[in-house]
């Protein structure tokens, strides 16, 4: 967790509250730690409080009660420190439309204080590294969401940060550039061993990406764990199946219900709540075949993050979403004038 | 990351963005060409309109092209503070400003870097203006040097007007909000000795706002260079005035930064 400099590579936060003037408490008295070259996804619908507390971690908003150490530097009373820390590629791919990729990478790295030999240098690894190297001397008003996304991922990196925040970093993207940027961030974590705060209304980029997730809704986290273990506290994996001659019915529901609970289904189908997991499909197509029950159709429905946000808010994300939206959207602009 | 000593530092920053700023001006024509081409569609609408007012007695020149020469040195000014407010203002509501107080960034480094594209904007309207002026025959009293003066001048009041678009663009956050303020500030020109000479305002009221208006003075400056020569009172006060706005803007728009920018 420490550094070389006796400084952590995390994140420590305890009892985080922002509250705005004649608005929500938008954060409301939240504590998480982050391992370095640890992922954490940090989940929530528009609204939940999601990039007041990136806002927050990265010193561009004071937190009203709590603390916050980033790096192992106080938010409050160190923050250059912090930002000398870390990196971050806030909500909006924030970029000068008349710049070119390689100006954008240029002044940056300057103003990170890298010496001129070393800004061309890293510069030019950064924009191959995204994939940009082709792009570099092109006005960035002329890039596609997933390139400005990359290129503001460069940015991001452009000081070889410890700690790196992505707000809602694939909102937008189509699914090859998400996946693009999934695998640099996973590498920037597991080979540079950076520590990556990710925020995301993506049930699968959390799933895909984090190695562990905190659920935000209402300001509050309300779950918190690997996404294995917030499925597995959700509870066990539900087969449903559909017989080929719909006479079968009571035969599969039979055969099902050695393996579990019965759990709603279709009119032509059957489901059971698997006793021991997912592991039993197997036998479940096993025992089918042995009774010479033919299957139409048969499916596994494992846990997902959906599910633990239902169970932990009663509402779905998807739906959560609009209805925060509309309640109360975050603020995106620092200490609106 | 390097270890560069404070001073160095901010002269970088001040590089860094002053580069920026100016490659962002030179990359808007549509910055460019009204600021240059406006002003001076004015002048020759002004300078054929009213020729006769050279026969009142009292005018300080016969020529009326190189008395309203000065006006469009201040409406080109005018549209400094709307260019560097509105670029400003774009980068708040892009979120790139958040980007810029992410790294060491100081806030002087910030408006000084961004005051560089008035400065590229002042030098390229004064010389486009004085140009086009005496090519169509005015007068420039105080000769080569003072044509040098001039564009100092020119561009002194240029960048101070900067500021306060800065000032603007901070306190407000939107680019629709600095372009509102255009005709406030035209009116500081409308109310001014634009047309008249001071001396030549007989009306009461209209004297008296033209009296106590900074932009009178800012007009005789130049206009001493066109007719008198070296009229080193009303250079004075002319500079003078416009390092006052320029400081008065840098002071609001350095405020208007720490609330807008509350990074801790």
């Amino acid at each position: 967790m420490e550094s070389s400099n006796g400084r952590s590579g995390g994140i420590e936060v305890e009892g985080l509250v922002r509250e705005f003037k004649n608005g929500p408490r938008a954060v409301d008295g939240i504590d998480l730690r982050v391992g370095q070259g640890e992922i954490y996804g940090f989940l929530g619908p528009n609204g939940a409080g999601k990039s007041t507390t990136v806002l927050m971690l990265t010193t561009l908003l004071p937190p009203t009660a709590g603390s916050a150490r980033v790096a192992g530097f106080d938010v409050v009373r160190e923050g250059p420190q912090v930002r000398a820390s870390i990196g971050a590629a806030l909500q909006e791919a924030a970029l000068d439309p008349l710049l070119t990729g390689r100006e954008h990478m240029r002044l940056q790295t300057a103003l990170h204080g890298l010496g001129k030999a070393e800004r061309d240098e890293r510069g030019t690894e950064l924009l191959e590294r995204v994939g940009l190297a082709d792009a570099a001397d092109r006005k960035v008003g002329g890039y596609s969401g997933g390139m400005k996304r990359r290129l503001d991922l460069a940015l991001a990196l452009a000081h070889r940060p410890r700690i790196l925040f992505l707000d809602e970093p694939t909102t937008g993207l189509d699914i090859q550039s998400r996946t693009a940027l999934w695998d640099e961030v996973a590498r920037l974590a597991a080979d540079d061993g950076v520590t990556v705060f990710l925020t995301t209304q993506y049930l699968e980029e959390a799933d895909a990406l984090a190695n562990r997730v905190g659920i935000i809704d209402h300001g509050q986290i309300v779950a918190e764990g690997t996404p294995a273990e917030l499925k597995a506290e959700i509870g066990r994996p539900t087969v449903e199946a559909i017989p080929r001659e719909a006479d079968d019915r009571e035969r599969m529901a039979a055969v099902l219900s050695r393996f579990g609970e019965p759990a709603g289904s279709s009119p032509r189908a059957v489901a059971v709540l698997l006793q021991g997991g997912e592991a039993e499909l197997a036998e479940v197509v096993r025992a089918l075949d042995s009774e010479d029950i033919a299957i139409e159709h048969l499916q596994l429905h494992a846990p997902s993050l959906d599910d633990v946000f239902l169970a932990k808010t009663g509402r779905s994300l998807e739906g959560a979403g609009d209805e925060e939206g509309a309640e109360s959207a975050e603020p995106e602009a620092v200490g609106a004038g | 990351m390097s270890g560069a000593t404070p001073t160095h530092a901010l002269t970088n920053q001040v590089g860094q963005l002053a580069r920026r700023s100016i490659l962002r001006t030179l990359r808007q024509p549509a910055q460019i060409v009204p600021a240059v081409v406006f002003p001076l569609f004015l002048l020759a609408v002004n300078s054929g309109g009213l020729k006769d007012a050279t026969n009142l007695p009292g005018f300080p020149t016969d020529s009326y092209l190189t008395f309203v020469l000065a006006v469009p040195f201040i409406q080109g000014a005018l549209f400094s503070v709307m260019n560097t407010g509105t670029d400003l203002a774009r980068d708040i509501e892009t979120g790139f400003l958040n980007r810029l107080a992410l790294t060491p960034l100081r806030g002087t480094a910030l408006l000084s870097g961004l005051l560089a594209g008035a400065f590229v904007l002042g030098v390229v309207q004064a010389v486009a203006y004085l140009s086009v002026g005496l090519i169509a025959g005015a007068e420039l009293a105080a000769g080569p040097a003072g044509a040098i003066v001039l564009l100092a001048l020119s561009v002194s009041i240029t960048v101070a007007f900067g500021t306060l678009g800065l000032f603007a663009a901070l306190r407000f956050g939107s680019g629709e909000a600095v372009q509102g303020l255009f005709p406030v500030f035209f009116v500081f020109l409308f109310l001014s000795a634009m047309a008249l000479p001071l001396n030549l305002l007989t009306t009461d009221w209209f004297h008296a706002i033209a009296s106590v208006n900074p932009v009178t003075y800012l007009l005789q400056a130049i206009r001493s260079l066109l007719i008198e020569g070296w009229n080193l009172g009303d250079l004075a006060l002319g500079f003078g005035i416009a390092a006052a706005v320029g400081a008065v803007g840098m002071l609001a728009a350095s405020s208007a930064l720490k609330t807008r920018l509350v990074r801790t």
